[in-house]
């Protein structure tokens, strides 16, 4: 197997959890309610956590930088973060939509890694599946609670899916230099697999919520962030997650 | 010394280190110690934290260190076990009642796949009530999810369960 391939896709995966995980620790002391502030601030642990793992993958196996160097020095063109996870939290509606879309796309993707030529991917795997089940399921409580509240709340979630899809989309951005390696591999099964996997997954809450999916043949998908082409708010989030480490590179925590 | 002896001395040693968050259990109550190995003067322990971000394990690992060093007099290695996986039913029945007599519920045992509709009605810790509801799958700490029993008014945590 071709490191540089495994490593390419490491990077997406791993930087997507980064940076989500930053967005949801956004809404820590802001929460609508306390139940909500700290749900977001546990789930945004433990995705800097799995991005943790990920990186640490990088570094032992793969001959990969320090953890916390490779997290916080990275110019903003090495990150492989879809724009889904950049755009900024905005009001609660995209949040919560955003959080129902990303956790499941994470779900497939690890499940599919079970199974997976690559080693250290089977562990991950079995270590998140418990974790994310928590995740998904404040997504789909709050999917379907906050569609069937009011009109305003029916309307507010249906306007956040309709935003939010084709970004949600774009984190099944295939890679046309390594996807073939990594499926005839057996490291995973390809993004295009996966994203049938997550229509299957999300479609029966959506429906279940009365939320119409837009016909996903008419939905462009939005790509560029797993090649480097990211939005203006990935720069300042860098910054900001990176201000402190960035004060003393060397310090020990 | 014989090697068994030891092994039995080390696991005793152990049951002096505490979590950090939930200060009524040691680390093999909750079940994180994976192995524990003699490797020619000293020992090997290997160990698995229990969430994948858990923000203690660097200084759980320290504190096994130090403990055992210092109660056996002997070199100590800890290790992260890498082959395996911690979940909820590796805790021992032992640590599930100091659980609740700290005044968090346990995880119930999770039989297959998890599924969330287990978590409904947990059993009230302080009155032992089950009509209760669970009021959000988050806590305090990642283990951690939040109820509220109904019989006594009072919210709770649990350690939840995680396959």
């Amino acid at each position: 197997m071709n490191n540089a391939a495994l490593t390419d896709l490491i990077i997406k995966m791993a930087d997507d959890e980064l940076i989500q995980g930053h967005r949801n620790s956004e809404w820590t002391g802001l929460g609508p309610v306390m139940e909500e502030d700290i749900a977001f601030s546990s789930m945004a642990q433990d995705k800097i956590g799995h991005a943790w793992a990920l990186y640490r993958i990088l570094h032992e196996n793969l001959g990969g930088q320090d953890p916390d160097h490779f997290a916080f020095i990275r110019k903003e063109k090495a990150f492989k973060c879809s724009h889904l996870v950049e755009m900024p939290n905005g009001s609660y509606d995209f949040s919560l939509m955003r959080h129902f879309l990303f956790d499941h796309a994470e779900t497939v993707r690890y499940e599919s890694l079970r199974e997976s030529s690559f080693e250290p991917f089977q562990q991950l795997s079995r270590k998140f599946k418990g974790e994310l089940k928590y995740h998904t399921l404040h997504a789909n409580a709050f999917i379907m609670q906050l569609s069937q509240a009011n009109e305003e709340s029916y309307a507010r979630m249906q306007s956040a899916l309709n935003d939010t899809i084709a970004l949600a989309a774009g984190i099944f951005e295939p890679s046309a230099e390594y996807e073939e390696e990594l499926m005839v591999a057996g490291v995973y099964p390809g993004e295009a697999a996966l994203y049938h996997r997550w229509l299957d997954r999300i479609y029966p809450v959506l429906v279940k919520a009365s939320l119409n999916l837009p016909e996903m043949s008419t939905v462009t998908p939005v790509y560029g962030g797993r090649k480097g082409f990211h939005t203006a708010y990935l720069e300042p989030l860098l910054k900001e997650m990176g201000e402190v480490f960035n004060l003393d590179t060397e310090a020990n925590w | 010394m014989s090697q068994t002896i030891l092994i039995e001395e080390v696991f005793q040693s152990l049951e002096h280190v505490m979590d950090p968050e939930i200060p009524v259990l040691s680390v093999v109550d909750l079940g994180m110690i994976t192995g524990v190995d003699v490797e020619g003067e000293g020992v090997r322990i290997r160990m698995i934290p229990t969430f994948a971000a858990c923000p203690a394990v660097s200084y759980i690992q320290q504190n096994i260190r130090k403990t055992v060093e210092q109660e056996l007099g002997i070199a100590v290695t800890v290790e992260i076990d890498k082959e395996a996986h911690w979940h909820s039913n590796r805790m021992t029945e032992a640590a599930k009642e100091k659980l609740k007599n700290f005044g968090i519920a346990p995880p119930q045992v999770i039989e297959g796949e998890m599924r969330a509709e287990i978590m409904l009605e947990t059993p009230c810790p302080h009155c032992g009530s089950e009509q209760t509801y669970l009021r959000s799958p988050f806590g305090s700490t990642l283990c951690r999810a939040i109820h509220y029993c109904r019989s006594c008014g009072q919210v709770f945590e649990q350690f939840k369960p995680l396959e």
